[in-house]
């Protein structure tokens, strides 16, 4: 593969680097399945372990970003180095983030427990999945130096914004069917907003990889599939009685003041 | 590569080098070199001991024909005209490329006329005239400030960070246009060195400047495109920027990263 530093303290001080990455990835990739698993089976306990467990990660950027400081001073790093460390702090700081939105699905999952099950759940375990596997291939796209996969997994994050937007629109029709269903559809709507924020910060880290491996971002800017920042779903038909009524008047009852 | 950095500026070629082999008798030092040197901007060469960095600078104004047995081939256009065609008046050529050496070497006389030595031989001016460029070279050199009240003092009595700005004030006060710089503060402390670095900064505004560094970091915060040299080969040629971020070529990364094996 590369060669060796000549200093091969340096060689050691990145591999620990990298090491640490990888122990982030894979805690917040668990972190998520956790969480998601939580929502799916209603399990309070497993919700709490999350939450509780969030702060591991935290712990483990604050070490990359102490390491970094330390290789940024001490080393002076160019080229390939310099790369290697500006992408750790980045990858960080992104994996920092998909860890605090597993703990609060977690914590939403808690509240979602709080009342009787909506069918919507259904579809959250399939996002889940989705973007575990982001995680997952973007991690190993990094250990392994390889812009493609990267690459591959900043264009598949269009699947998980299709599955949100079309969740969400489920969503607003369960709510408006069943004003009772409004608390936990709330809920579930932030935990897919989570889980494709999490995407977000997958793609990120891809678009960092790139970075990383071929010294340029991403060439074009990614095309966003997820629309239910526009999502607009009609109340349903009016029933029959009003319906019946003369539709002028109809409307120019609501036009009065 | 090298047309692609062409491409890639507007600033002017001041000095054009072209498929340049030079030999110390039977040893070829540099092979086939080709690159531009830009107006008004500072050109770091790097590269490990032997690469034929120095052996380039001191073509470049043909300080080699002090010595028997050494040759350049090819073509180093300055303004268009080739400076190794053997009518070149090197005095006149010297003047106009202007070197300042690794260790600094002032004249055993006194500061003014360390600077005014070099003037004389190619002005004839008053008194004032040449005090006020005296000063001025000084002042360019940011030394004015340190020995205005001791101009009659033996330049060998400034400390070696002072001796190599009186260096640089001596050069900068005969007008070149290109001032070499071959490792100019590989004997000086962090703070001799952030002044010379500054200076530079400042000089490119009227010169053009090569320096020869064995510091990567000093190359990447003082130049705008960077030359690396590998066994008298030109191995790349770039914007610094790219050279540090993301070099081409696999031997400059190895390099300037410190994988030399």
């Amino acid at each position: 593969m590369t060669a060796q530093h000549i200093v091969k303290s340096y060689d050691e001080e990145l591999k620990r680097l990298t090491n640490a990455i990888v122990e982030m990835g894979g805690t917040a990739e668990s972190q998520l399945a956790q969480a998601i698993q939580a929502v799916a089976k209603r399990d309070s306990d497993l919700a709490g372990r999350v939450v509780r467990q969030d702060a591991a990660i935290d712990h483990l950027e604050e070490a990359v970003q102490n390491q970094t400081v330390r290789l940024l001073a001490l080393r002076q790093p160019v080229a390939r180095d310099l790369r290697d460390i500006l992408a750790a702090i980045k990858i960080a700081s992104d994996i920092e983030r998909i860890g605090d939105l597993a703990a609060n699905i977690a914590k939403r999952a808690i509240a979602l427990n709080q009342s009787a099950p909506v069918r919507p759940v259904a579809a959250v375990p399939r996002m889940g999945r989705l973007a575990q596997q982001a995680i997952k291939d973007v991690i190993d796209a990094y250990v392994e130096h390889d812009a493609q996969k990267a690459i591959a997994v900043w264009q598949r994050d269009d699947d998980l914004d299709d599955l949100t937007s079309s969740l969400f629109r489920e969503l607003l029709t369960y709510m408006m069917e069943d004003p009772r269903s409004i608390s936990p559809c709330a809920h579930l709507l932030f935990i897919a907003k989570n889980v494709e924020r999490i995407g977000d910060h997958a793609t990120n880290i891809a678009e960092t990889v790139h970075f990383l491996v071929l010294g340029q971002r991403p060439p074009a800017a990614r095309p966003k599939h997820d629309t239910s920042s526009y999502a607009v779903v009609e109340p349903p038909a009016e029933d029959e009685t009003q319906a019946a009524a003369p539709k002028d008047g109809a409307d120019i009852g609501r036009g009065k003041p | 590569m090298t047309a692609a950095a062409v491409a890639a500026t507007n600033q002017p070629i001041k000095v054009d080098i072209r498929n340049l082999d030079f030999f110390y008798g039977d040893n070829q030092a540099l092979k086939s070199v080709s690159l531009p040197l830009y107006l008004n901007c500072v050109t770091a060469f790097i590269g490990p001991s032997g690469c034929g960095k120095s052996t380039l600078l001191r073509v470049l104004n043909r300080m080699y024909e002090m010595y028997p047995n050494q040759r350049a081939q090819g073509e180093i256009f300055v303004d268009g005209e080739n400076i190794l065609d053997a009518k070149q008046d090197l005095n006149l050529l010297r003047a106009k490329l202007g070197m300042v050496f690794q260790k600094p070497t002032p004249f055993p006389m006194t500061i003014y006329d360390n600077i005014a030595f070099g003037i004389r031989m190619y002005e004839r001016l008053s008194k004032a005239e040449l005090d006020e460029r005296v000063e001025t070279a000084l002042r360019n050199a940011a030394l004015w400030g340190e020995v205005k009240d001791k101009l009659g003092a033996s330049g060998l009595s400034l400390s070696g960070g002072q001796q190599q700005r009186l260096c640089i004030a001596r050069t900068v006060a005969i007008k070149p246009e290109v001032i070499l710089l071959d490792e100019p503060c590989s004997a000086l402390d962090p703070i001799s060195t952030a002044r010379i670095e500054e200076l530079i900064e400042d000089l490119k505004k009227d010169y053009t400047i090569v320096i020869v560094t064995h510091n990567m970091q000093q190359a990447a915060r003082i130049s705008d495109y960077t030359a690396f040299m590998l066994l008298g080969d030109l191995v790349e040629f770039g914007e610094t920027a790219m050279m540090t971020t993301k070099p081409k070529q696999q031997k400059t990364e190895d390099y300037i990263t410190g994988r030399f094996g």
